[in-house]
């Protein structure tokens, strides 16, 4: 009995392993929480991408829940999400769906949303990344969602697939008053 | 319409995989020999079809084009022709393929080569080839299809990262995953042998040269990779103990144990369910590798390049490969028989303690590897590993096994007297001494590590002479170099592949040793016209001008290193900007030599047209990389042993 | 018997080996281990004072300063929150950027700027499979930037 004891000392090792890489990668290491979550968005003054010489600023962002989405042309998960902002922006007309173009050419960014539909209210054009480093901007894309008082209440890392957007976005929404809050 | 043609191989190929993994296996059970026989063809049909879908995948580089995913992230129309084939492993959907093209030209070789051994046999490691291969297809078409297409077409192509477009890099990963997947091969033999019920020593012959051949490449790849980081990164460093290293570092000692280990079972039948379990771990490492470098788990907050999806699915992957494994280990070990019994001091011995040795320095560095999740489980906070913690791990080891690997070969299997070694080994005993005083002398007391030089060159020296002395006691009743000769071309093979490759690890001590204590480092800052005087040698700094390569546009310097007047070298480091990224690239330049490298390169413009320079002096430091060389040599020689052979065809026919 | 003992010894001697190594690798980890501590919880003093542990954050825009040598640089590093002061002497890496993500690791010096002898970039834009993780080389292909006395190998 002890002898076949010691034989399964291996398994037992490695089931102590694989819990462990379990809750590693549990770990989303996605979920950094930003610093900038219940606080109004960053003041800003940016040209915007269709018509270099109208503006947009934070302004535009009071009044309306807003999805303000980081993107960029050259950046693929960017053309993933793709199609779930087209979709929203069909269905879902309580949310203003406002862009971010960050680090990209103006030509590129404007060919891609010709090719490929246009979501977006409007586009910030930040080439420089000026707004997008007060904004914490790590990469593309990113998504922040800003209430009516333009203060952000919730920041997605990476791509928003059908599911992204089902379990972590649409629950902050309050589809009948127009309004964010934290979900129950 | 190619790349969907790539997929569809894919699926194929996941198909004939799935028999292979099934049909074979039961027919090894209720012995229908028809069954087992379709294995071989499956192995080639899955080899054929890997092929056919790496080579769609190479012409829609070639031809760029950029409606694939994965040839719009990582190639460009301006790309160098070498680096758009080498990019197809560049990246996580490529490297895939590349495993399980790999996993199949195994299984396809193993089917080739196996005329001699039992069909049930051949039936049951190629089934459970069919297995792994399984997962790896599984994986690729579910979360990682490398066909992908993407619309609208991009114009460009993002490139491949800088970093990777370098010859050295080019190959490495092929070495690698040849060195990963061919750990599969003693793995599916170490299971066919625990479903048969039969550990015997035929086993560990016919798992050897398979074990050899892949530990012959893992060690080409990892030294590969170490000299890539060593003249590509920038900064001079060849072993970084980095998650990612550690990954192919762990399955290395495991193989390496593994291959002492099959070499007792083989020729005394001692250790035969522990020699198993190393098999099982070897293979089970180079997976677990694979998950910590695709998942993302041990990169924690500082890297964004991770997908839970993937990450979970190959962790559920690995806990039915290993915990099956090991669970099947569980239950049929403990009816293998203890093999051949054996006194304290004997060559068996020194063997359990060398595999003692290397099976406590990988589960180290699994630790040190895992640690930082340790605490986060634990809720201690956010930590790294230094890589000092390794070092001393390393150093704390690794001296009581180059000990044993001058004893080990003198030493008699079964039974040995302490006298008679220490009567042969004074010789090397005394050399020994000698070296670590002399290193001692070049000592500075006040250096930290003041032990390590005396250390590193009395082992070093313990080693050569041993294996000189292990060369003279074998060849002692014969007389002249013709003797060796003879001796070499006949049976001795596996005997001279061993001294080549334990001198290997000689040249590698020394190696460290010297460029760990002696190496300069130094950040200067240098005006056009500056002379920088580093150990004997002027580095001349003539200044910097521009230059155009295929995609990048590249700040060069100049450099002129003299020595007592006389020029030595002309270096020219640049700092590359790539098109695509306009990333800054470092590109070091080296002047090497046997004895010595001089290693140039440039930091950033720090104004007036002065720059940040970077110069190192590196001793022996291409001994590091030619001790590895030297390892995986030996073992090639050992595999051409002539005898050896021999023997495994007439155990064959005999089992048959 | 007699095998039995020696088998006994054999074993001892090797869990013996074992404890011992697990005891001084835990030991010697403690002292070579760095947590990481962002630029709000150094402000708010959670970082220790006196050991070397990572801070990581944003470089702060047009906060990059050479010293007249050449080699020393400061620049601020910030979670938009708080930010902390970075002085290093050396070569920055490739990825190093004014708005780029960093890591640093180093300790307090008593001025209140953080001394580091290591600096990394990072630089992952596109939250894309792991293309530099692929490479082997993760962090490093990220660029490391050695401290010359930090560089030492066994």
């Amino acid at each position: 009995m002890k002898t076949s004891l010691r034989f399964l000392l291996p398994l037992g090792l490695f089931i102590g392993l694989a819990a462990l890489l379990f809750y590693g990668l549990k770990l989303d290491p996605r979920k950094v929480p930003s610093p900038l979550v219940g606080k109004p968005v960053p003041q800003f003054v940016l040209p915007t991408l269709e018509d270099p010489d109208r503006t947009v600023s934070d302004a535009d962002l009071r009044g309306k829940v807003s999805l303000v989405n980081v993107w960029a042309s050259w950046c693929v998960s960017c053309r993933a999400e793709h199609a779930q902002l087209m979709r929203l922006s069909r269905t879902l007309k309580e949310v203003q769906i406002f862009g971010l173009n960050w680090k990209d050419r103006a030509e590129d960014a404007l060919r891609m949303l010709r090719l490929s539909g246009n979501p977006y209210v409007v586009n910030a054009y930040d080439p420089e990344n000026q707004v997008g480093i007060d904004w914490g901007v790590y990469g593309a894309p990113e998504t922040f969602l800003v209430d009516q008082r333009g203060i952000i209440c919730y920041k997605q890392i990476g791509p928003i697939g059908p599911d992204t957007w089902e379990q972590e976005l649409a629950p902050w929404i309050d589809l009948k008053t127009r309004t964010c809050r934290e979900p129950n | 319409m190619i790349p969907e043609l790539g997929h569809f191989s894919l699926v194929l190929a996941l198909a004939l995989a799935l028999i292979q993994a099934t049909v074979p296996l039961i027919g090894s059970f209720i012995q229908r020999v028809p069954w087992m026989r379709q294995a071989r063809a499956l192995a080639w049909g899955q080899l054929l079809f890997s092929l056919i879908a790496m080579g769609c995948l190479l012409q829609a580089f070639l031809t760029d084009d950029f409606s694939v995913v994965y040839v719009a992230t990582n190639s460009n129309s301006l790309l160098p022709e070498i680096y758009k084939v080498s990019a197809l492993w560049g990246a996580h959907e490529g490297s895939l393929l590349l495993w399980a093209t790999l996993l199949a030209a195994w299984g396809a070789a193993v089917a080739t080569f196996s005329r001699n051994l039992p069909l049930p046999v051949v039936a049951r490691v190629l089934s459970v080839m069919g297995m792994v291969g399984i997962g790896f297809l599984l994986f690729m078409l579910l979360t990682s299809n490398p066909f992908e297409r993407i619309f609208p077409m991009p114009r460009e192509g993002r490139d491949l990262n800088p970093l990777l477009q370098d010859p050295g890099l080019a190959l490495h990963p092929p070495m690698l995953y040849m060195g990963y997947v061919g750990f599969s091969v003693a793995f599916a033999f170490a299971i066919a042998a625990l479903i048969g019920g039969k550990l015997d020593a035929a086993w560990a012959r016919w798992s050897r040269p398979w074990t050899t051949v892949a530990w012959i490449f893992l060690t080409l790849g990892i030294v590969l990779g170490s000299w890539w980081a060593y003249y590509e990164l920038g900064w001079g460093g060849w072993w970084f103990w980095d998650p990612v290293e550690n990954a192919s570092f762990m399955p290395w000692l495991a193989g390496t144990a593994l291959v002492h280990s099959l070499a007792v079972t083989e020729k005394r039948g001692a250790f035969k369910s522990w020699t198993v379990l190393l098999a099982l771990f070897a293979f089970s490492l180079s997976l677990l590798g694979t998950f910590l470098v695709r998942s993302g788990v041990l990169t924690s907050v500082h890297a964004f390049a991770t997908d839970p999806a993937r990450g979970t699915f190959i962790l559920v992957f690995l806990c039915v490969v290993i915990g099956g494994s090991l669970a099947l280990y569980a239950w049929r070990a403990p009816a293998v028989s203890g093999g051949g019994r054996f006194e304290l001091l004997s060559r068996e011995s020194v063997l359990l303690a060398n595999n003692l040795l290397l099976s406590l320095f990988t589960a180290l560095v699994l630790f040190g590897t895992l640690a930082p999740l340790i605490y986060e489980a634990m809720g201690w906070g956010k930590i790294s590993v230094g890589f000092p913690w390794f070092n001393t791990m390393f150093v704390a080891t690794m001296p009581f096994l180059a000990f044993l690997l001058g004893v080990g070969p003198l030493t008699r299997w079964k039974q040995d007297e302490g006298e008679r070694l220490v009567k042969l080994l004074w010789p090397a005993f005394l050399g020994a001494s000698i070296a670590a005083v002399f290193g001692g002398i070049f000592t500075p007391l006040e250096s930290e590590h003041w032990f390590l030089i005396p250390l590193g060159l009395g082992l070093a020296v313990w080693i050569l002479i041993a294996h000189m002395l292990a060369i003279w006691d074998r060849l002692k009743h014969k007389s002249g170099l013709g003797a060796l000769f003879r001796d070499f071309a006949g049976g001795g093979r596996s005997f001279y592949g061993m001294v080549i490759a334990h001198l290997g690890v000689a040249v590698f001590i020394v190696g460290v040793t010297l460029v760990s204590h002696f190496g300069i480092e130094r950040d200067v800052r240098m005006s056009p016209g500056d002379v920088q005087e580093e150990s004997g040698y002027q580095f001349h700094f003539l200044g910097v001008e521009n230059h155009r390569g295929p995609n990048y546009m590249a700040a060069r310097g100049h450099f002129q290193v003299t020595r007592d007047g006389e020029l030595v070298a002309e270096l020219w480091p640049e700092k590359r900007s790539y098109f695509t990224s306009a990333k800054p690239m470092t590109e070091a330049a080296i002047d090497w030599g046997f004895l010595r490298d001089l290693y140039v390169s440039l930091g950033e413009p720090v104004g007036d047209g002065d720059w940040a320079v970077r110069l190192y002096y590196k001793p022996f430091v291409r001994w590091i990389w030619l001790g590895g060389l030297l390892m995986a040599l030996g073992g090639l020689i050992t595999l051409t042993d002539r005898r050896y052979r021999v023997l495994a065809k007439s155990a064959g026919k005999r089992t048959t | 018997m007699k095998a039995r003992q020696k088998r006994l010894l054999f074993v001892a001697f090797g869990i013996l080996g074992v404890g011992v190594a697990a005891l001084l690798a835990i030991n010697a980890l403690r002292s070579n281990i760095a947590y990481f501590f962002s630029p709000s919880q150094v402000v708010a003093q959670e970082a220790p004072a006196n050991a070397v542990y990572r801070l990581g954050g944003l470089v702060v825009k047009d906060s990059l300063q050479r010293q007249p040598d050449g080699l020393t640089v400061t620049f601020d590093v910030t979670d938009q929150v708080e930010t902390v002061r970075v002085r290093y002497t050396g070569i920055l890496p490739d990825l190093f950027g004014e708005g780029q993500g960093v890591v640093t690791k180093g300790r307090m010096g008593p001025d209140g700027v953080f001394v580091a002898e290591e600096v990394l970039a990072k630089h992952d834009e596109a939250y894309m499979p792991p293309e530099v993780a692929d490479s082997l080389k993760t962090a490093h292909a990220k660029g490391v930037s050695q401290a010359a006395e930090g560089a030492k190998q066994p």
